[in-house]
């Protein structure tokens, strides 16, 4: 797996710099992402595919922020900080990006919270509460995704899926099975157990359940949950994270 | 205050399973609060047959999922000055949408043919016609308010009423959100 060019290991020379998100004036290793600078300062900028402890992916976009002299808005988790930087974290503009890309999100699969076994306690949701997402103007795409209940203790329910990729993050680089994967393009786009067989079947998984925990959505879950009872906790990551670079 | 003064308000029940007009019920002592600043002008909870030609605000429960949905919500918008979507069957399609993800005769087969014993067929009278798709209310009009919850609570309505009666646009994503 590849990943976007983010020195989340700094070496011995690392240059300190200072910037400014909205109106606060903070310090930063120069090898910080704006995300993890901005979370260290108790400043909020939403984030979905971002996981504290795993690789930096870039996927998602909503934690898209507007640095002065930029045109583009650019992702607060893979851009690292340089001095003198002024960043916004809540335009008009950037809330009108993050309420577009929650519909599209919800508008992709098919998400059904009332009777979702995560409803109350999903990423996904909490975002669309917090960018103020109330209802979605595009198309419903009503696609039929599959969902896999051969695993023993967990299933996955593509039609909950947002393509985060934190399921094959923490598998490959925690747990170091890399029994998940992505495979197809575009709105095809999918993640797979091993070469895309049941999950069941699948001879790499050592049924840790750190994807299922890591999970932002109701996609993995435990077996036997009804609408609701999934809650799941992925403070365990940066702990483990750390535990492996150690080694 | 005079009657005259009064806001009228019409509701209606397209494709939902009730629980947002009993959320509305449920406001308790409150209706008599209600009643004092509004009229209740048409809905499943009073009498009136008939939908008056001007409403002040109309409030929609359940998904659009007949031709007789789409109709009420032609015609609610046509005579509501101000529309709200109430509950997620409305706002999003939620559990009436999901019959989406199958073809419509593989539906209607499932549900009067292949688990039916005693007469067997498809209504061909007394019922609407289906939709082949159901849609969430602001995908067929105009909407100008979401309130998400399946149901919203009762405190929800509440407060989206009480600021509607002060004349403020009330900002539901404060207070409920898609399963609430
Ligand atoms: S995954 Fe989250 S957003 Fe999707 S249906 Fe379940 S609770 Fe709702
Ligand atoms: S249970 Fe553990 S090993 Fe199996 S797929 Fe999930 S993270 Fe990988
Ligand atoms: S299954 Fe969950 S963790 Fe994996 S990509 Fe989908 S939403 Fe992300
Ligand atoms: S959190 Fe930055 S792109 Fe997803």
């Amino acid at each position: 797996m590849t990943h976007p060019p983010v020195a989340s290991n700094p070496g011995p020379k690392v240059r300190v710099v200072t910037l400014k998100i909205d109106d606060h004036d903070v310090g930063a290793r120069e090898t910080d992402s704006i995300l993890e600078i901005a979370h260290a300062n108790g400043i909020r900028i939403p984030a979905l595919c971002y996981l504290d402890g795993l690789s930096t992916w870039g996927a998602c976009r909503l934690c898209m922020v507007e640095i002065e002299g930029v045109s583009k808005p650019v992702s607060a988790c893979s851009t690292t900080a340089s001095e003198g930087m002024k960043i916004t974290t809540n335009s008009e503009r950037l809330k009108r990006y993050r309420r577009m890309i929650l519909e599209l999100l919800f508008a992709e699969r098919n998400h059904v919270c009332s009777v979702c076994v995560s409803n109350g306690h999903c990423e996904l949701q909490d975002l669309a509460a917090e960018c103020g997402m109330d209802h979605v103007r595009v198309p419903y795409r009503n696609a039929t995704y599959n969902i896999d209940s051969s695993h023993d203790l967990f299933r996955v329910d593509h039609n909950r899926c947002v393509v985060c990729t934190r399921c094959v993050r923490v598998c490959d680089e925690i747990e170091g099975a890399h029994t998940w994967d992505v495979m197809g393009r575009g709105v095809n786009c999918q993640v797979i157990t091993d070469l895309n067989q049941p999950w069941g079947d699948s001879q790499s998984c050592t049924s840790c359940g750190k994807c299922v925990q890591v999970c932002p959505t109701g996609a993995l879950v435990k077996k036997g949950t009804a609408a609701g009872e999934m809650e799941k906790h992925d403070d365990f990551v940066p702990y483990l994270a750390q535990m492996r670079k150690r080694q | 205050m005079s009657e005259a003064k009064k806001i009228t308000l019409a509701t209606a029940w397209l494709d939902g399973c009730s629980g947002c007009h009993m959320s509305f019920l449920d406001l308790d002592q409150r209706l008599i609060e209600l009643a004092e600043k509004v009229d209740v002008v048409y809905s499943p909870i009073v009498d009136t047959k008939a939908l008056p030609d001007a409403v002040d605000v109309g409030i929609l429960e359940g998904a659009v999922s007949t031709e007789e949905d789409l109709h009420k919500a032609r015609m609610f918008r046509q005579r509501c000055q101000f529309l709200i979507s109430l509950g997620d069957c409305a706002v999003s399609g939620n559990v009436p949408s999901m019959r989406n993800m199958f073809d419509l005769d593989d539906v209607l087969d499932r549900a009067f043919v292949e688990n039916v014993q005693a007469q067997p067929g498809r209504p061909s009278e007394s019922l609407p016609t289906l939709l082949r798709t159901v849609l969430p209310i602001h995908h067929v009009v105009q909407v100008d308010l979401f309130v998400q919850g399946c149901p919203p609570s009762a405190d929800t309505i509440w407060q989206v009423l009480t600021e509607l009666m002060a004349g403020n646009t009330p900002d539901p994503t404060q207070f409920t959100r898609f399963g609430a």
